[in-house]
């Protein structure tokens, strides 16, 4: 039993990382399936975890402050926790109407 | 009441929506519209490109409408919202309010317009006269000013 907790706070876990606008093209990707480490705990930890794969994700979130996020289809802020999500998606602020 | 929330890339019809909205009954004493279009930029952009996230425009659109519903006593609440390709002069979105007065109904169409602008996750992109592809137009901080209002 302990072993199978240890198991899981050393472990990844699946998410699928959505992208839009300007991210989408810096990233160079509209959406993929990423293993995160199962102890990034919010969206800025992931942000900051992004950053360190490559150059498009680098200029991607060049300025964090800037790019938004979503957890499964909700807004979320950069320190919300990830928690069980399973879509996150990054994009520009909103320009529609 | 439930809104009624279309994300689609065909143009709309105001008079239909109206209509769909407003036959049959004698309830209703005030419907307001808003429908935004597209501009040429003094003849600068041929077109905008609207980008749109399919799994979430719809549901944060419907939250959104949620909240107008529950502050305001409608009758009906309509907003639709095109992605694709669109032509200056061509529409890009419309909200309807219906109510018993107007106050409501013109508070809510303001409400909803303010709140679709900063909320639903929906990108516009120039596409310019001379042929190239322009930028992606920034947000506005008075935009989000505007949303500020309603909290």
């Amino acid at each position: 039993m302990s072993s199978a907790v240890a198991t899981a706070a050393a472990g990844t876990r699946p998410v699928r990382i959505v992208y839009f606008a300007w991210v989408r093209e810096r990233v160079g990707l509209p959406e993929e399936t990423l293993d995160i480490p199962a102890d990034l705990a919010t969206v800025a930890d992931l942000v900051r975890w992004l950053k360190a794969r490559g150059e498009g994700y680098e200029a991607a979130f060049e300025n964090e402050k800037i790019v938004r996020a979503a957890l499964d289809h909700v807004h979320a802020k950069p320190q919300a926790a990830l928690g069980t999500a399973r879509e996150i998606a990054f994009f520009p602020p909103m320009t529609g109407g | 009441m439930t809104p009624l929330i279309r994300i689609q890339r065909e143009d709309f019809s105001l008079q239909d929506e109206i209509d769909a909205l407003s036959t049959g009954r004698a309830d209703i004493g005030a419907v307001v519209s808003f429908t935004g279009l597209c501009r040429d930029e003094a003849g600068t952009l041929t077109a905008l490109e609207l980008e749109h996230y399919p799994g979430m425009a719809e549901v944060e659109m419907s939250r959104v409408a949620t909240e107008a519903v529950e502050r305001w006593p409608l009758m009906g609440l309509v907003a639709i919202h095109r992605y694709g390709l669109i032509r200056p002069g061509e529409q890009i979105v419309l909200v309807l309010a219906a109510s018993a007065h107007r106050r409501a109904a013109f508070e809510a169409a303001d409400f909803m317009m303010d709140y679709l602008k900063t909320r639903a996750p929906f990108w516009k992109r120039e596409h310019r006269a001379d042929g190239t592809l322009g930028g992606w137009v920034e947000a506005k901080a008075e935009d989000d000013d505007a949303a500020q209002r309603w909290s």
